[in-house]
């Protein structure tokens, strides 16, 4: 079908693992090409990474079997399938920061001299697969000394040193800016043109519909179908993966109404913390404010000074009509000012306590050590979140780390709600997250908002940002560029604001 | 002292300011070495301030048995560094040194030829790496415990080869102390030579080989260097199994100077931890050397020196260790923070 004679380079037969009692695959068929660019597809739990995982050798198939060039095999360790030509490169950066980049990519296949390892030829290898990747870095350099992105090329420069067949990409540009992506995407394509295989996985369609040709769609560990991207449509793409009618994400009733500010609830005057400056926010009662910009542009810092987790350098916050100092997390929570970091599995959930135990940690801190929840209480709380935001599975003692990003998000926002909050700032509560969720997490802050809670939602995804606030700030730099409501504004039009040069 | 201490701090300072100023791209390239180049810094400032206050500091002499009487600190620091820059900790170096001499001292009063007593020395020092290790990599117990269980075992196993001390008479053991080779007024005994020795091979092997690096990398992340197909499980048992060799080796340097009793060595862990972490070596791993633990010993004979000079207490040698040591890991605190914050 893809007019390629021979056979495929990895093809992966009724690949069958169970966790417990839940089938994370059942019966899969996959198949991977030399030359071509194939994107996995499907929500958090359809089986991507267990499906990657056990190509890769990180885990093992209950049943099924997995060929390469027609010849069954069996990785026990990623290091077997490396030798086979295998390599894979994760979303959490699998780097050592304490060496240097020249052995993070050559480590394990170092050039050697007189039994050791050649300084000299390591560092001018190295140097040469930095090249090909168009990154000059000094090979000798502490990996740590360089930022995210570049680190991330640096998982892709070892990734490609060694003779690659098959390269898995498991959401390589979730930390990369547009020209990176743009780097990332040339070299892909001319690892294409030498013959390798890539599997590209991505939760940004439009990069998927950019780089790839074919297209596996999974849903709840079992196979959909395996498609051409040129004879797919988004929207069947969307279907496929949700598996139930889409429309949810048209749907779009406006919100909270851009109805004037007359009493700000929340007001930011003068905000300057860490890398952003002279911040000015107005925060309606029952509004969702966006706010939007590029990586790096200040969207967390200024949720952070919002919210007192880092201190104000100046500028005051007044909710309410009055002046406030929220200082530190805990006092910022007193006055009812929440925040959700973007940062969840770091920063959020506690994934050895249970669902129950998640839900109420923040309001027994609030409560203190000594005026106990009980038992009972707990449940109940528990159990009413739980129903309300449809968190799944639906019981309140199974242990928060095994839940999916997107209930591990709602699970988030059970526990700042539990607070009754008056203010929500919620940074990228949709990151990583798969599409049904992202829907249900926008849907409840329209709800939240409908109610009366005033929201400031972060967002990288402008078309989420546009559907879910009723009006947006943009962000520059560390500096508010401009707020407008969402209806007057479309993608294209946020767009060309973020990317216009300084206006002053 | 308190001058000496502000002189090290401001020095250090200015001297790391021209480094950063100065050599670009050295601090990208060369961060892990500024501990060192401190605790190089700290031993310059502290020699050159004794050889000021005393005028006879700096002689060749005391400068030669400051390597003599180090040598056993030094074997054993190498052999710790090792354990720390996976992530580890050996407690059980100061009692598998006692076992490993008071056995040694059995032995050869019991008759054994001496080619087969210092052999059995050394191994037995492995075999309790051995054990530490396979507890730490097979049964997941935490290095501490692991190595503390080592720490009684030895010492136990020492007391039930011998309750006393046993003089160590055998004329080659007594050789490695005694022989000077002098230059001038300088001299070096065997000891000081394997000290060196084993500080270059360490070195070497840290430095060279896919085994030293893979040692950096379990420090750096397991997981990371697990998934890079690095061999992780044999690496960090070996680790274990170099600072046991070590310290059955320092067991053989220090009965030849100092003799065999069940209770030598009490404390000398502790000793030997601080020695690496004021070299520079990060308690968390993945960072340091052996040159730098060497001079971090180099350091703590020079305060002992000093006090001695002074003719105070030698507890306040301990004391200005401790303050030593708590700078450092202070400083080091404050490196792993900035690291990661950049991350």
């Amino acid at each position: 079908m893809n007019g390629n004679d021979e056979g495929p380079v990895v093809e992966v037969e009724r690949a069958t693992k169970r966790f417990g009692s839940e089938f994370a695959l059942d019966g899969v068929n996959f198949r991977l090409f030399a030359g071509e660019v194939h994107s996995l597809m499907g929500e958090n739990g359809a089986g991507k990474s267990t499906l990657i995982k056990g190509i890769t050798g990180a885990l093992q198939l209950d049943s099924g079997s997995v060929r390469v060039d027609g010849r069954e095999v069996h990785f026990a360790t990623p290091a077997d399938a490396q030798q086979a030509g295998i390599r894979a490169v994760y979303q959490e950066i699998d780097l050592l920061p304490n060496l240097t980049v020249a052995e993070n990519i050559l480590l394990g296949d170092e050039p050697r001299r007189f039994g050791g390892i050649d300084w000299r030829a390591m560092r001018a290898r190295a140097a040469e697969i930095l090249a090909e990747l168009g990154l000059n870095i000094d090979p000798a350099s502490q990996l740590s000394t360089h930022p995210l992105a570049i680190q991330q090329l640096v998982a892709i420069a070892r990734a490609i040193s060694s003779d690659v067949r098959v390269l898995v990409l498991d959401e390589p540009t979730s930390s990369l800016d547009l020209d990176e992506v743009a780097e990332l995407f040339r070299v892909i394509r001319e690892l294409k043109d030498r013959g390798v295989a890539i599997l590209f996985i991505s939760h940004f369609l439009d990069q998927v519909y950019e780089i790839c040709d074919r297209i596996t769609v999974l849903r709840n560990g079992m196979l959909v179908g395996e498609y051409l991207t040129t004879e797919l449509l988004r929207i069947d793409l969307v279907h496929k993966m949700l598996g139930h009618d889409a429309d949810e994400l048209e749907a779009r009733p406006p919100v909270g109404g851009s109805a004037d500010h007359a009493t700000p609830f929340l007001e930011a005057r003068g905000l300057t913390a860490g890398r952003v400056s002279d911040i000015n926010l107005v925060l309606g009662e029952g509004e969702v404010l966006g706010l939007a910009g590029l990586l790096g542009s200040g969207r967390t810092e200024v949720a952070r000074a919002l919210t007192g987790i880092d201190s104000l350098v100046s500028g005051t916050i007044v909710l309410d009509g009055t002046t406030i100092t929220p200082g530190n997390p805990r006092r910022a929570i007193g006055l009812g000012l929440t925040y959700s970091s973007e940062n969840r599995r770091a920063e959020g959930i506690i994934g050895e306590l249970t669902v129950r135990e998640n839900i109420v940690l923040a309001l027994q801190a609030q409560r203190g050590v000594l005026r106990r929840i009980g038992l009972a209480r707990q449940r109940e709380l528990a159990a009413s979140w739980i129903e309300a935001l449809s968190i799944r599975p639906a019981s309140a003692e199974q242990l928060a780390g095994v839940l999916s990003g997107g209930n591990q998000q709602k699970l988030l926002l059970a526990r700042l709600l539990a607070l009754s909050p008056r203010v929500l700032v919620l940074d990228e509560p949709t990151r990583g997250i798969d599409i049904g969720a992202k829907v249900e997490v926008q849907r409840l802050v329209r709800e939240l908002a409908e109610n009366g809670m005033s929201v400031v939602f972060i967002s990288a995804e402008l078309e989420e940002v546009l559907r879910v606030s009723a009006r947006v700030t943009l962000l520059r730099d560390g500096r508010v560029i401009a707020t407008h409501a969402a209806d007057a504004l479309t993608v294209d039009a946020l767009l060309a604001l973020i990317a216009q040069p300084d206006v002053d | 002292m308190s001058g000496i201490s502000t002189n090290v701090s401001g020095f250090v300072s200015r001297l790391s300011a021209w480094i950063l100023t100065n050599v670009p791209g050295f601090f990208s390239r060369r961060s892990a070495w500024i501990p060192v180049f401190a605790a190089l810094a700290i031993l310059v400032v502290m020699m050159v301030g004794a050889q000021v206050r005393f005028g006879n500091f700096l002689t060749p002499r005391l400068l030669s048995s400051l390597l003599l009487d180090n040598a056993y600190l030094m074997i054993l620091a190498v052999g710790m560094t090792f354990v720390i820059l996976t992530g580890g900790i050996d407690l059980s170096v100061g009692s598998v040194l006692a076992f490993t001499g008071i056995l040694g001292a059995r032995m050869l009063v019991e008759g054994s030829p001496v080619a087969v007593v210092i052999p059995v020395m050394i191994v037995g020092g492995s075999l309790i790496g051995l054990l530490i290790g396979v507890l730490v990599q097979f049964f997941d117990v935490q290095p501490f415990i692991a190595s503390l269980a080592g720490l009684f075992l030895a010492r136990g196993l020492a007391f039930v080869v011998s309750l006393s001390s046993i003089p160590v008479v055998e004329p080659s053991i007594v050789w490695l102390q005694s022989t000077r080779f002098s230059v001038g007024g300088w001299y070096i005994t065997p000891t000081g030579i394997i000290a060196i020795l084993v500080v270059v091979a360490a070195a070497l092997v840290l430095g060279y080989t896919r085994f030293g690096r893979t040692i950096y990398a379990i420090g750096g992340s397991e997981q990371s260097a697990r998934l890079m197909g690095l061999p992780v499980m044999r690496t960090r048992l070996l680790a274990y199994v170099v600072s046991g060799t070590c310290a059955g080796l320092a067991g053989v340097v220090f009965a030849a100077s100092v003799g065999a009793y069940p209770l030598n060595g009490v404390g000398t862990e502790l000793d030997t931890i601080a020695a690496v972490v004021i070299g520079g070596t990060l308690l968390s791993g993945g960072s340091g050397f052996v040159v730098g633990s060497m001079i971090g010993v180099l350091v703590y004979g020079t305060i002992k020196g000093i006090i001695s000079y002074l003719g105070a207490e030698s507890s306040w040698a301990r004391i200005t260790v401790g303050a030593l040591l708590l700078t450092f890991v202070v400083v080091q605190r404050a490196i792993v923070a900035r690291s990661t914050r950049r991350r």
